[in-house]
């Protein structure tokens, strides 16, 4: 196992560089190092020498890629790629291009996103899974039908018509929680609650029928018939043996966001206030913040990967027949 | 089901503390003198030195005391003492540095000395960095601190001549961007030379503290505590309106030193963040990823509401707190609302005491009379909410390259094209669609409220407007296509190639959201035959090809810096052309005559022969059309009824100074319209419980039929 994490680990580094290029190249190709001073400068009285001294103060006066004016080993390290890469393996982000701590900034806001992500992601997984359990054990029966229907019908729904939605009859017409806001410890309650029913809400459709599709796989196989002929109730059957053995697929799907949770939700956080790490990547793309950008995707790999190995770890413990090596 | 119940429990324990369950806010800050407001980008720069935006003066003109701030009531806008207890006084030097009579010439003026005397007294907010040794705290200094309110202990000092001087030294600071460095440096004497000094200064030492003091700035002195003094190259009136910006504000030097300490930055502890003043107010609280808050200067006392206001103010109820201390409001609450839909319905609720109006609510919040006079909905006035309204000191316009061959340039075959274009485009029709009728169409550069700029038939532009009844007229279509047949393209066609005539409008605008706007557009040049491919571009294409002057047509904006006709008409002058000189002349525009009377205006005090000389330029660019005019916005603010003294003031930032709040109507009007709805809980709770008992009878059923 130590091994086999070992090895993981290390083909994290080449993947992680070459998202790292990638995110650079692709950043550099649509703008330039003056389109960022410019941006951060402002629109009116911007002169040419307060484009150069502000590239010069943030690092963005090298060459990108390869300094050719260099020797030695500073025609890589003495480049924009080098100076604003390298550190992040140590996961020192270093500064925005307006100045704040981006590793600071990430701890701040990671709190009240996870604060809504993982009520959201538990909430949701008991409500997909005990409804799929449910249109499974009454299948072929009207309940069933009407349970995909529904489906269906949820999973052809924009998020934004739920939240809109939600505010509208919850917020604006039943007056039972804020409209949108934050606020820390407890009192974070009012502000949370419809946030995440939205979001276990929005997800209903789409992994509740997927889940429901495992789950009558799993019910037509030898061992349920064999469960059933001992006489077993039909909803032991499904809690102690089907659930059990669904959970590969499940856990395929799910472990690996988890990590990602910390990096929150767009939409949901945009429209509820809430201060959380969804809308930063955006807002720094808007503002072609490269710096944060570069280290919000270097963040966002680290966690995917962290995810694939977490999902890997969990198979072990739900299906001893696994073994990591 | 148990959760659902702790859920239910819990959401009527924490209503049960007095607060309304949808209330966004503390109850314990229920009666207090607050102001509660949004803002949907945070801001960029805090420091008064690098700060240039509205939504970053938004907050710096409250917290810093530059010495001149515009008067709140008075219109036409008019600049009053803020720190300094009097206006400057300026005095006029020729070469020699000898004392020139006031109304000297301005060719005879080589210099001009502005005098600010401070008023006595002003104290700084409090802030950790007047407590002595914070300046210089050892190492470790800093654990178990991660904002200004871990420090145990602040100070505050009184506010000196000193600081503003200092202040005026940052402007050039090697490590920071300050957007005027370049103008102040063309007026402020030695200026340039002290940026240069300073630029080697730091080059010499990178890791020390710049000593600012060290180094002397000849264009500035300090006289004495209380009054200092700023040389300037000519004769420059409109130097007073940026003594009225955060620019001009004191700063400490123990604060710059405080913040420059090792450990600061990392804590995001900087002055960019935390900015320090002598305002009314100071910021308690940065969030800016959820809120902002100021909270009133406990040591500020220099500055009464104003006993005296325009024509009506005293009618309308705005100098009834004439006198008393400001600021009226103790506390206001910023909170971030990116979406305008939530930002409407907490207004709506009571949670925001004024609110702008987006397009979507246009419809449920204005009703425009036959005459063209907005008023509240009725839905509106029910609740008490009441409209101001306001042309902002910003014009929207198209402009034509003047360096393009097919419509720039100064020959009648173009100018006559620009004036077909001109006819055809019709603003009035843009903003009754696109604007909501918010907005007026412009006759020139200059909009309303600023001097220079004309009312009724003296102020329009006759080669597109006729004047009807004392009112504008738009010529009509016909005319712009006679125009454009004299110009050589008969119903849009070259009359020399026989190829139809295609204009190319670079613009930001695009997607799905601008798609009928640029509909709108093409439609426009269609009317006269004329095809126009709309090229939309990212913000820096689009800013990349006006730096190089490869558009033929592009649409932009201006915002004014202060309310003088220089600051709009300097947009057309020929030295400032963009592609060139890099200058805000975006449209290459050109004209010797123009550019001479702009030279002659630009130093002159308002007067009628400013006046004359601002018609003749004007008439000069309406003849030679090198902009569509476009449009000068006008500002839709509501406000609650617990709201007072609101009078829309474009040029003054610092206006909530002047507000004042009735917390407890807001407080009982908030409870009326705020009552929690529960039989949908119940409802929820019911349904439930009932699918649950069908659910376990069905299930029973099932097993026992096995």
């Amino acid at each position: 196992m130590i091994a086999y994490l070992f090895r993981r680990i290390l083909y994290a580094v080449p993947i992680l560089i070459g998202v790292n290029l990638l995110t650079f190249a692709l950043f550099f190709v649509v703008n330039t190092p003056d389109d960022m001073a410019r941006m951060q400068l402002g629109i009116k009285r911007v002169t040419p020498e307060s484009i150069s001294k502000w590239k010069q103060q943030h690092g963005y006066d090298k060459p990108l890629l390869i300094n050719s004016t260099a020797s030695g080993k500073d025609k890589l390290t003495d480049t924009i790629f080098w100076q604003k890469s390298a550190s992040m393996f140590v996961f020192d982000f270093g500064y925005s291009d307006d100045g704040r701590s981006i590793s600071r900034e990430i701890v701040t806001r990671m709190g009240p996103s996870l604060s809504i992500a993982l009520p959201t992601f538990f909430v949701g997984l008991l409500v997909y899974v005990s409804f799929a359990l449910l249109m499974t054990l009454f299948r072929a029966t009207v309940l069933d039908v009407a349970g995909v229907a529904l489906c269906v019908v949820l999973m052809s729904i924009s998020t934004l018509f739920y939240i809109i939605g939600g505010q509208f009859l919850v917020s604006k017409l039943w007056h039972l929680v804020p409209i949108s806001g934050y606020a820390g410890g407890l009192d974070s309650f009012k502000f949370v609650v419809l946030p995440i029913v939205i979001g276990v809400m929005g997800g209903v459709g789409s992994s509740s029928r997927w889940y429901r599709t495992i789950f009558l796989e799993e019910i037509g196989k030898d061992y349920v018939r064999t469960a059933r002929a001992k006489g077993l109730s039909e909803l032991r059957v499904l809690f102690t043996h089907v659930l059990k053995n669904a959970m590969i697929p499940i856990l395929t799907g799910v472990v690996v966001v988890i990590p990602l949770l910390f990096l929150g939700s767009l939409l949901t956080e945009s429209f509820f206030g809430i201060p959380g790490l969804g809308s930063y990547t955006i807002d720094a793309i808007n503002a072609q913040d490269f710096s944060i950008v570069r280290a919000m995707v270097f963040l966002g790999s680290v966690l995917y990967i962290v995810g694939l190995i977490l999902t890997d770890l969990s198979y072990t413990v739900v299906d001893p027949r696994v073994r990591l090596a | 089901m148990k959760a659902l119940l702790l859920a239910l429990t819990f959401l009527s324990l924490t209503a049960c503390d007095g607060g309304l369950w949808n209330d966004p806010y503390p109850a314990a800050d229920e009666g207090k003198s607050i102001l509660y407001t949004a803002f949907t980008e945070r801001p960029k720069h805090l420091d008064p030195a690098q700060a240039y935006s509205e939504n970053e003066y938004e907050f710096l003109a409250l917290i810093y005391s530059p010495p001149l701030q515009y008067h709140y009531l008075k219109r036409p806008y008019q600049l009053v003492p803020l720190a300094a207890s009097e206006m400057p006084r300026v005095m006029y030097l020729d070469q020699q540095h000898r004392l020139l009579p006031e109304k000297a010439a301005p060719g005879r003026i080589a210099f001009s000395v502005y005098e600010i005397h401070l008023k006595p007294n002003m104290r700084y907010q409090p802030h950790p960095a007047f407590v002595p040794g914070n300046d210089m705290l050892k190492p470790g200094g800093l654990r178990g601190v991660y904002g200004l309110n871990d420090f145990p202990e602040t100070g505050t000092r009184t506010v000196t001549a000193a600081d503003y001087v200092y202040q005026i030294k940052r402007l050039v600071h090697p490590q920071l961007h300050t957007p005027i460095a370049g103008v102040m440096s063309e007026y402020i004497v030695g200026l340039k030379e002290y940026a240069a000094t300073l630029q080697d200064a730091a080059k010499a030492h990178p890791d020390d503290f710049l000593d600012l003091n060290r180094y002397p700035l000849p264009g500035v002195e300090v006289v004495n505590g209380t009054t200092y003094r700023i040389t300037i190259h000519g004769k420059y009136p409109q130097f007073a309106y940026w003594l009225a910006m955060p620019f001009f504000s004191p700063m400490p030097q123990e604060v710059e030193r405080f913040y420059a300490q090792p450990g600061m930055r990392e804590r995001n502890l900087s002055l960019d963040w935390w900015p320090v003043g002598s305002g009314p107010y100071y910021l308690s609280e940065n969030e800016p990823n959820r809120r902002m808050v100021l909270a009133r200067n406990p040591y500020y006392d220099s500055e009464n509401y104003p006993g005296e206001g325009g024509q009506g103010d005293a009618q309308a109820g705005l100098l009834s707190d004439a006198g008393k201390p400001l600021p009226l409001i103790d506390r206001i609450v910023f909170s971030l609302e990116k979406e305008t839909i939530p930002y409407w319905n907490k207004f709506l609720q009571g949670y925001y005491d004024a609110s702008g109006i987006s397009s979507d609510s246009f419809d449920q919040a204005v009703q425009v009379s036959v005459n063209g006079e907005a008023n509240v909905s009725d839905v509106m006035k029910a609740q008490g909410i009441t409209l101001s309204t306001s042309v902002s000191t910003s014009t929207f316009y198209t402009g034509f390259n003047w360096l393009d061959p097919v419509v720039g340039g100064s020959s009648e075959r173009t100018r006559k094209l620009r004036r077909a274009i001109a006819i055809a485009v019709d603003f009035e029709e843009f903003i009754s669609i696109f604007a909501n009728g918010r907005g007026i169409v412009a006759q020139s550069p200059i909009p309303p409220g600023i001097f220079g700029y004309r009312e009724g038939c003296a102020g329009i532009n006759t080669y597109v407007y006729d004047c009807v009844k004392g009112k504008p007229e738009r010529k009509p279509i016909a005319e712009a296509r006679r125009l454009l047949a004299e110009a050589g393209y008969p119903g849009g066609v070259d009359a020399r190639t026989r190829q139809p005539l295609v204009i190319h409008l670079d613009t930001t605008a695009g997607g799905v959201g601008n798609k009928s706007r640029l509909d709108w557009i093409r439609k426009q040049f269609d009317k006269i035959g004329v095809q126009l491919d709309v090229r939309s571009t990212d913000y820096n294409r689009f800013q990349d090809k006006l730096r190089r002057g490869d558009t033929q047509m592009y649409y932009f904006g201006w915002n004014a810096d202060y309310p003088d006709p220089e600051n709009f008409l300097f947009l057309l002058n020929g030295p400032q052309a963009k592609a060139s000189k890099g200058g805000e002349n975006a449209s290459n525009y050109e004209n010797p005559e123009f550019d001479r009377l702009f030279e002659q205006m630009k130093n002159m005090d308002n007067s009628p022969e400013r006046q004359a000389i601002i018609d003749r330029m004007l008439e000069i660019l309406r003849r030679d059309s090198p902009w569509l005019w476009g449009y000068h916005p006008k500002n839709y603010v509501l406000q609650h009824q617990w709201l007072h003294n609101i009078k829309p003031n474009i040029m003054a930032n610092n206006k909530l100074k002047y507000w004042r709040v009735d917390p407890t109507l807001r407080d009982r009007l908030r409870r009326e319209w705020n009552q929690p709805v529960r039989w949908p809980l119940w409802l929820g709770v019911g349904g439930v419980l009932l699918f649950g008992l069908w659910m376990w009878r069905a299930l029973r059923k099932r097993e026992e039929a096995r």
